[in-house]
């Protein structure tokens, strides 16, 4: 078995329509080498469910995208993702706000085949009062009411890890896995970029299957691209690149997406992508961060 | 030695040594400072009125002892006890334990909550902020504290909050078969005073007063009304050993950049 692919081969799988989960949590492992894969399509008409950093805020401005389900969409040490919030101010884009953890719920639900899941989360606030598609039920069980969190069930799920095999074995060796286990059960094809491909027997040895969170069976397909997570970061390879979130923050104000783009997205590829942001070296080289 | 004060600290310090006065009493809970100043509050707390605490190193593990917020270049060495991913710290939000020290954009007179977004509607917001983040979640499932660096009716808005982000003391809002006293809001520290919400019907009510502010300097940034007892006493000064932790937790004064002007904590 060989799930091996190119990012162009991987991303055509992607339909105008589509509900597509991305994995990572703001600016952290992003799968941003397939997001600029995306951005290089005629793809449009997306519903994006994403712990969302630049991922949201680049397909947003790009035109490429007609709902996003979010908690949050923000770079961390830049709190307002500067494209997400354009979006939002004109009235681009249709959105469904949730809570962090109601989001997870949704994407279990979807993972485990449940139309929903009860919980308290929402209740009281405007996440249920702005939101049509959250219902509020009895339970068979109390007197209370709980808010049915709906399965988010995903088309595909992209996601970047540390390591891969060519069946789909994937590996995250940095501190947290964020949700990227759930968006891969919660989506009817994963793509997974990652820095490293590996031979199989490399996940014999010592505890490493031990950092693989899940089965290969949730995995469609494998794309190596080292550096892939820029300008994200893929802890502990590399950190995220601040001065590049700096020069794509302040890109809004300064010719808009069309400038970041024509900077630094002008190639045809992600090599010429790396070769714009300073090379592999050097985005391998980007300090991790310090909480 | 543990209950002489200082006579010069700053704001910040003051805010720090008031703030972690929330923990106190709490136990064994995961305390989260949203922030520099919060942060700082719960590792004080952790190392002096409440050691039995639990806090996280602000990516992935809880530790055994905090983290200083400055002055350090890497997370090798720390104190882990724990692995603590995301999805690791939403078990403990649902499990009740965990007391988080937030600073909203807006909270209103019922202590409802906004960081998502200002004026406009929800299809087209005039501020698009952070989202709702874990608001919803934490304000049903656990403590919450309120930090807020700049005391204004920007902050205490007169109105309901443009996005009701957590729940609070709303019987408008409250979900069926829960009562107010379910909902769990501690403490308000400001940078004029110190404020609960155990007034008549939850109402915010005045504790202390920081040093050389006046209860109608409250009442002015205020956007609704704040019980005021007959007798306020003034916010306590930090202690030498509080003075002591705070500035082993920030080496490289960080604390002094959190305010405008690092004002100073006695302002007679």
């Amino acid at each position: 078995m060989n799930k091996v692919q190119s990012a162009q081969e991987a991303v055509s799988q992607i339909k105008s329509g589509m509900t597509i989960g991305i994995g990572g949590w703001g600016p952290r492992r992003k799968p941003m080498a397939l997001i600029r894969e995306l951005l290089r399509s005629d793809v449009q008409d997306l519903t994006l469910v994403s712990y969302g950093g630049a991922d949201v805020g680049m397909l947003c401005a790009a035109g490429k995208v007609r709902k996003v389900v979010y908690a949050f969409v923000s770079l961390d040490f830049i709190p307002l993702e500067p494209y997400f919030r354009l979006a939002r101010q004109q009235g681009d884009i249709e959105v469904m706000e949730l809570d962090e953890g109601l989001m997870l719920l949704g994407l279990r639900a979807a993972a485990w085949r449940l139309p929903y899941i009860p919980t308290a989360i929402g209740l009281g606030t405007d996440v249920i009062r702005h939101c049509p598609d959250l219902k509020v039920i009895d339970s068979p069980y109390d007197d209370k009411e709980w808010l049915a969190m709906p399965a988010l069930n995903l088309d595909v799920s992209l996601l970047h890890v540390d390591r891969a095999d060519a069946r789909g074995v994937c590996q995250i060796k940095g501190p947290d896995l964020y949700m990227d286990d759930w968006f891969a059960r919660a989506a009817n094809s994963t793509l997974v970029s990652c820095e490293e491909l590996v031979e199989t027997d490399y996940f014999h040895a010592g505890d490493e299957a031990r950092y693989v969170f899940w089965e290969r069976a949730q995995t469609q397909a494998v794309v190596p691209i080292a550096g892939g997570a820029h300008p994200s970061s893929c802890n502990p390879e590399y950190g995220f690149d601040v001065n590049h979130f700096k020069a794509y923050a302040a890109s809004v104000k300064e010719g808009g997406f069309d400038a970041y783009r024509s900077r630094f997205l002008s190639g045809t590829d992600e090599q010429d992508y790396q070769q714009a942001v300073g090379g592999l070296e050097a985005i391998q080289a980007l300090p991790l961060p310090v909480y | 030695m543990m209950n002489q004060t200082v006579q010069d600290y700053s704001l910040a310090e003051l805010m720090i040594a008031a703030a972690a006065d929330a923990f106190r009493g709490d136990g064994e809970v995961l305390a989260t400072g949203i922030g520099l100043l919060p942060r700082l509050a719960a590792s004080l707390a952790m190392k002096t009125c409440n050691p039995d605490m639990m806090m996280t190193d602000s990516e992935a593990y809880l530790l055994s002892e905090p983290n200083p917020v400055s002055g350090r270049k890497s997370h090798a060495g720390q104190a882990q006890e724990t692995w603590m991913g995301f999805s690791r710290i939403f078990d403990n939000v649902w499990s009740g334990k965990r007391h988080a020290m937030v600073g909203p954009s807006q909270i209103d007179r019922y202590g409802q909550t906004n960081i998502s977004a200002l004026g406009g509607t929800y299809q087209q917001p005039k501020v698009q902020m952070l989202g709702a983040r874990g608001f919803p979640g934490n304000s049903i499932s656990h403590a919450n504290s309120f930090f807020v660096p700049a005391h204004s009716k920007r902050v205490f808005v007169e109105d309901e909050c443009d996005v009701v982000c957590s729940v609070g003391y709303n019987p408008q809002r409250l979900p069926r078969g829960y009562t107010l006293d379910d909902i769990d809001i501690r403490l308000v520290i400001t940078d004029l005073c110190v404020m609960d919400w155990n007034g008549p019907q939850h109402m915010l009510q005045l504790i202390s007063l920081h040093p050389g502010i006046s209860v109608e300097q409250v009442l002015d940034n205020t956007g609704f009304e704040v019980q005021v007892p007959a007798q306020v006493p003034t916010t306590a000064a930090p202690t030498p050993l509080q003075m002591e932790i705070i500035g082993q937790m920030d080496p490289l004064n960080l604390r002094a950049r959190q305010l405008k002007d690092n004002p100073p904590g006695d302002r007679r």
